[in-house]
């Protein structure tokens, strides 16, 4: 069994949802039950098989690659099917083997407009193809493949199932990607030629990502890593969203269906993040160091833009999405440090953000299925006429805002503590400007939060919805999908070891360079 | 008086020149056929035609198998690795013709059995450009396959559209078989020899300096003939006229073997005739492909019918295939990684343009029209032809993991490899390039997806499919899925060199 799992597991896990999306293709449409077993049945499979390795997995050498898979896939140009995941994976396969099938049950009675749970619902499998395949793949090529499996799925999640400016943001989404993955793949091409060993100074020619994060840049110039780390920059830069790169994410997220807002936010931002701790500062180390004082300054205006962008809101959905780029640039912050503790802050927010925004959108859509509409000025009254989901909106609210003791808090707060001393040979005074201005950050986190807060759900119905049967509480399938992140939030919240104890030894090993 | 009985014929290696004669033959057996059965005979000419292409394919694979290059006439005529991996893609793609065509043909008030044959004509002189490695064997192989295709885009005689394509193409075809013609002659004058070999040892040869003018208006004067063939802008402006108004298999022909016909011309000149002259054909060449480029995306980007469009995305495809020629002079590693960058390309392009049309004539058997407005709200009434369109639109666009991506993957890969800056940017000119492309794809794959059907079309039933279109879309449809998800079975093929 434990062989099966080393050999097997992690292939398995990717492409159980892909095959639901198959089975689901040979089905006609109208059996829309069939549709929505199958759906639930493989994204529960690759949950199972996910546990198993999570079970299985050896905590105590987090900082290595296990279930290592290296198989030859496309010899002409050197690339290997290799996947295999460390501590910095675990979280995010965890987290987006938790969330889709969360996002399947919800659409058990939510297929929103124009219908077709049959196509809705393989392009949520595909979409986790795409992403698990992104978390697992050690090879720069295969990586780069699983990147832009997501957009497509996306793009038609948008633009099918999306409100009324959809074919807009559906293409604008596309486009800004598609644009950054361009330049990142021009980045992997430069490393794949650049790169030497270090001993014998040979070009590797490989596109393996453990060989690439081992040599750490060896026989690239300074000048030249900086110009490499510029593409990928832009190429994760990009999906995160940092500032300026993030406008079409506020699109995208008011546009997108429920399900497809959850999955972008819990999910897909991560992607590009994850690019920046896993590929672009282990392979090009003296390039970050140049990139990062810089990637901290778009960080810390990406917290107080995104805040202020909040503030000025008057629909609740894109009020969460600004909301989005202000914590993505706590993420940003901390990986910019270079610090062990920035990294690991870093990785928590990840998972905490994906956790608490992804809930906050399943929470937007219930509201707009109810109210039809999430124009903040006419909401109101949340806590009377739906008490339950009031309490929930005020809970998650408290935890996006960092309270302590929930899963927010364990993202913010010690990403801002890590700037306050940054890895050897970055600026250290203008970081701790840095930290000044992020601790300014969540103080205005605060502010929108509560006053979204006061506006939708406390004070008394609007006359328009007064008597409106429409509004019921929380129903059963609601439940079902958010208890999962409900729980998540408290736990990450009291006990965070959870997960730096699993992310710290990765971290130390993708900071090698800088650590010393 | 000549001593006619003292010609001795050169000696002909059978196997090698196998696959061109099975075609002749058949060709001559249908147009036999033809004369003898008369209208009986319409009845089986599209299933002979595509018979003739899979039995000239089985020369071609008992080649493949032996695997020992064969060269006769003194080298003119090369049969290699290279020229077989061609011969089948130019086979496979006219047998993919022959399927879109069965049905259409016979319903649209055409000639018949002169459709196929001007095909198997069409095909032979491709067969042929494949291993012509001499000046006089290229040009004739060109008007082999050339004076087939003119005919064969004014078919729906009593169409005006398709007399303007036809007779506009016929135009620009012989304007370029000139300005081709007048080049190859300044080279003769320079080498003394049509082989292209020997063409090469005396322009890269140091007593030809005094006469670089020649040799540079020679090469300039050839590359531009090649660039009507291959539509690479600025020598486009016969291509989407030409395209519109031909009858839309012929138009699958001619973007897809008629083009890589000329690359096919393109690549043993460059490789066997000028490589040595890099210093010429290099900055000429990323030119060219840096303006097809550009312009064909940035025209593309405005056209409201979709074969059109089809047109200017081909003149920006050729711009890719153009773009590794442009650094494949740096050295000999970077010339096999370029040819092998190029070839791949072709496969992969026949593939998925291929298909894109297969859903095109489908789609138009129920729209009558080939407008973009046409496609909208395609997904409601014709999910599966969606998702196939979907697929080979956004393959073309190089989304993984469909069959485009590793094709363009190759192409700047081949750039980067020298590391020269003018390869570096012409990496990063596709790179723009594949973005500003996703638009006009993106924009056909949303009103397919998002937009309501529009009321002159009938969208309550699904469209009925002919057998042979079907046919048509699983081929290239699972081509082009295999070839993206599993590279290494068309990289397989197209790891070959020329040098």
């Amino acid at each position: 069994m434990t062989d099966f799992l080393t050999d097997w597991g992690l292939t398995l896990v990717t492409f159980a949802p892909l095959l639901g999306a198959l089975i689901m293709m040979t089905v006609p449409a109208g059996k829309t039950h069939t549709h929505r077993l199958v759906a639930l049945f493989a994204s529960l499979a690759a949950l199972v098989v996910g546990a198993l390795l999570l079970v299985d997995f050896n905590y105590g050498d987090a900082g290595i690659l296990q279930y290592v898979v290296d198989r030859s896939w496309i010899d002409v140009i050197n690339s290997r099917y290799i996947l295999g995941i460390d501590g910095i994976s675990l979280p995010l396969l965890a987290l987006t083997l938790v969330v889709v099938p969360l996002c399947v049950v919800y659409s058990w009675d939510h297929i929103p407009h124009p219908g077709n749970p049959k196509a809705f619902l393989s392009l949520i499998l595909i979409l986790e193809t795409g992403m698990i395949g992104t978390f697992v793949a050690q090879d720069l090529i295969l990586f780069f493949v699983f990147f832009e499996v997501v957009l497509l799925p996306m793009f038609f999640m948008i633009g099918v199932w999306g409100g009324e400016n959809r074919r807009y943001a559906s293409i604008k989404f596309f486009l800004f990607t598609l644009f950054g993955s361009a330049l990142m793949l021009l980045s992997f091409l430069a490393l794949y030629f650049l790169s030497s060993d270090p001993i014998t100074g040979d070009p590797l020619r490989t596109f393996d990502m453990r060989v690439l994060s081992d040599v750490a840049g060896a026989g690239i110039l300074g000048v030249t890593q900086v110009w490499i780390f510029a593409g990928m920059f832009i190429g994760f830069g990009v999906k995160v969203p940092m500032f300026p790169f993030h406008t079409w994410l506020p699109d995208a997220h008011t546009e997108a269906p429920t399900v497809g807002s959850v999955i972008l936010a819990a999910v897909l931002l991560k992607l590009g993040t994850y690019g920046f701790v896993r590929i672009a500062v282990p392979m090009l180390p003296e390039g970050a160091e140049v990139w990062m004082p810089w990637i901290g300054l778009l960080a810390v205006i990406g917290i107080i833009y995104g805040a202020l962008g909040c503030l000025a809101q008057t629909d609740m959905k894109r009020l969460i999405a600004f909301s989005s780029v202000a914590h993505m640039g706590f993420v940003m912050l901390g990986v910019a440090t270079l610090t062990d503790f920035g990294v690991n802050a870093a990785i928590f927010g990840m998972v905490a953000h994906g956790i608490i925004t992804g809930m906050l959108f399943f929470l937007a859509g219930s509201v707009k299925e109810r109210y039809h509409t999430l124009e903040i000025k006419r909401l109101g009254g949340l806590l009377v006429q739906a008490p339950r989901m009031g309490w929930l909106l005020g809970f998650v609210s408290m935890a996006s805002l960092g309270l302590p003791g929930l899963a927010g808090f364990w993202g913010e707060f010690p990403a801002i503590l890590s700037a306050y001393s940054p890895a050897d040979g970055l600026p250290v005074g203008v970081f701790r400007v840095y930290m000044v201005v992020a601790a300014v950050g969540t103080v205005l986190a605060a502010g929108y939060l509560l006053w979204l807060l006061q506006r939708t759900a406390m004070g008394s119905p609007k006359p328009e919805f007064a008597d409106n049967d429409e509004i019921v509480d929380v129903t059963p399938t609601e439940w079902i999908a958010w208890l999962p992140l409900l729980i998540g939030i408290v736990l990450f919240g009291v006990m965070p070891g959870l997960i730096f104890r699993v992310t710290d030894p990765a971290v130390l090993t993708v900071l090698t360079e800088f650590l010393g | 008086m000549i001593d006619l009985l003292a010609f001795a014929r050169p000696p002909i290696d059978w196997h090698a020149a196998a696959p061109e004669l099975t075609l002749l033959a058949c060709g001559a057996l249908l147009t036999l056929v033809d004369i003898v059965w008369l209208e009986r005979a319409k009845a089986v000419s599209a299933t002979l035609a595509s018979f003739s292409l899979l039995a000239a394919m089985v020369p071609v694979v008992t080649l493949a198998v032996d695997g020992t290059d064969r060269a006769m006439f003194g080298g003119a005529y090369t049969v290699d690795d290279f020229s077989l991996v061609m011969k089948a893609v130019f086979l496979l793609t006219a047998y993919v013709v022959v399927l879109l065509s069965t049905d259409y043909i016979a319903k649209g008030d055409f000639w018949e059995s002169e459709y196929y044959q001007m095909l198997l004509s069409a095909v032979l002189g491709m067969l042929v450009m494949t291993s012509a490695r001499d000046l006089v064997t290229i040009f004739i192989a060109l008007e082999l396959l050339s004076i087939p295709a003119y005919l064969m885009a004014t078919w729906h005689k009593v169409d005006l559209r398709s007399n303007e394509a036809g007779l506009k193409y016929y135009l620009m075809g012989v304007f370029a078989s000139a300005v081709l013609l007048y080049g190859m002659s300044l080279l003769y004058g320079v080498s003394g020899s049509t082989m292209l070999s020997d063409i090469n040892a005396t322009i890269s040869n140091s007593q030809a300096e005094g006469l670089l003018a020649v040799v540079v208006l020679g090469l300039i004067f050839v590359v531009v003939g090649f660039g009507f063939k291959v539509s690479a802008f600025p020598f486009h402006m016969w291509a989407p006229d030409a395209y519109e108004g031909a009858p839309t298999p012929v138009t699958a022909f001619l973007s897809v073997a008629s083009k890589a016909a000329g690359f096919v011309a393109l690549l043993s000149l460059v490789f066997v005739g000028f490589w040595d002259r890099s210093d010429v054909y290099q900055p000429l060449l990323w030119l060219l492909s840096a303006a097809s480029m550009t312009g064909g995306n940035l025209m593309a980007l405005r056209q409201t019918n979709a074969v059109r469009m089809l047109a200017y995305s081909g003149v920006a495809q050729a711009g890719y295939m153009l773009a590794p020629l442009a650094v494949a002079g740096e050295s000999s590693a970077t010339a096999d990684d370029a040819l092998s960058s190029v070839v791949t390309y072709l496969a992969i392009y026949a593939a998925m343009n291929l298909g894109a049309f297969a859903v095109i004539i489908a789609v138009a058997r129920r729209t009558s029209s080939a407008e973009i407005d046409s496609y909208k709200g395609l997904f409601r009434y014709a999910p599966v032809l969606t998702v196939a369109m979907t697929v080979f639109l956004m393959a073309l666009a190089g989304i993984p993991p469909f069959g485009g991506w590793f094709a363009k993957f190759e192409i700047v890969l081949a750039l980067l490899s020298p590391g020269t800056a003018w390869g570096v940017v012409l990496g990063g000119v596709v790179g723009l390039n594949s973005v500003i492309a996703l638009y006009y794809y993106a924009r056909i794959a949303s009103y397919m997806w998002v937009e309501a059907p529009p009321d002159n079309v009938q969208s309550s039933s699904p469209i009925k499919v002919p057998a042979s279109v079907s046919a048509a879309l699983i081929l290239t449809g699972l081509v082009t899925l295999a070839f993206g998800i599993v590279p290494q079975w068309v990289g397989h093929f197209t790891d070959v060199s020329l040098l």
